[in-house]
């Protein structure tokens, strides 16, 4: 229980200080420390996204930031690729999954220091300047 | 420009949408993750938003998208709601110091090390 709890506490702080989403953390969080198979992961994953995604998505509403008629068009045809991937993903083996899942994150991995390593004087640019 | 060719660059703007979030839904199911990975990019080099647009309005489909996806996925009986609960609900409180910290601090060494992690932690999944 205090595992699954941590696994929440850091995905969110991560999600909130990097932008990269909960799901990432939360799987291999659920594989590695609560042993659950990867479909269970996967599943109770996205349960825990959902007010992760509440949260973010007021706040930057806030800002201004959100374009709701593109996020409802996006969010409302995403049924059937939903429904294609759960059954594909149902249709796989938990180690293949797994396999699968490992490459996702390495790419996220390099996403994101391709994008840290080109947006140091655009998106941290206001936080290099506060500093000495 | 004519309404013609004003017709067929919404036309073609809902086509992006409409396969952007299928390809997120389909990333979604496949996956147990968000989707953001397929939007923010795609919305950034297909819908030209900037980088701060894409993130906010991906989380804001991602809150349908992972809704959808979740009940799919207890039709096939995976969703553990007890485990779900327990790390969702601190999520939030993360997500809120995250956000917080994100104002005052460097994030540059943070993201690489978390890209440093995310590689551990691919290496020990497909090491299991």
């Amino acid at each position: 229980m205090i595992g699954a709890i941590l696994i929440g506490l850091a995905g969110g702080v991560i999600a909130g200080l990097l932008g990269v989403g909960g799901g990432v953390l939360f799987v291999p969080g659920l594989v590695l420390f609560m042993k659950l198979g990867q479909h269970q992961a996967e599943a109770t994953s996205l349960l825990a996204i959902v007010p992760v995604a509440i949260v973010g998505t007021i706040r930057q509403n806030r800002y201004g930031n959100v374009r709701r008629d593109d996020a409802i068009v996006m969010g409302g045809l995403s049924l059937a690729g939903a429904i294609a991937g759960v059954a594909l993903a149902n249709a796989l083996s938990g180690q293949v999954l797994r396999i699968a899942f490992a490459i996702l994150i390495l790419f996220v991995a390099f996403e994101l220091v391709r994008s840290t390593l080109r947006g140091a004087g655009e998106e941290s640019g206001e936080n290099a300047r506060d500093s000495p | 420009m004519s309404t013609a060719s004003l017709r067929d660059m919404e036309r073609g703007r809902a086509l992006k949408l409409a396969t952007l979030g299928t390809a997120a839904g389909a990333f979604s199911g496949l996956f147990g993750v968000g989707g953001g990975s397929v939007m923010v990019p795609l919305l950034v080099l297909w819908l030209a938003y900037d980088s701060r647009r894409a993130t906010a309005t991906s989380l804001a489909a991602i809150i349908v998208i992972a809704s959808f996806t979740v009940i799919v996925q207890a039709t096939y009986g995976n969703v553990h709601v007890d485990d779900g609960l327990l790390i969702g609900i601190p999520a939030v409180g993360g997500v809120l110091i995250g956000t917080w910290l994100q104002q005052r601090i460097r994030t540059r060494e943070i993201s690489l090390l978390f890209a440093a992690l995310l590689v551990a932690t691919a290496v020990e999944l497909l090491l299991k």
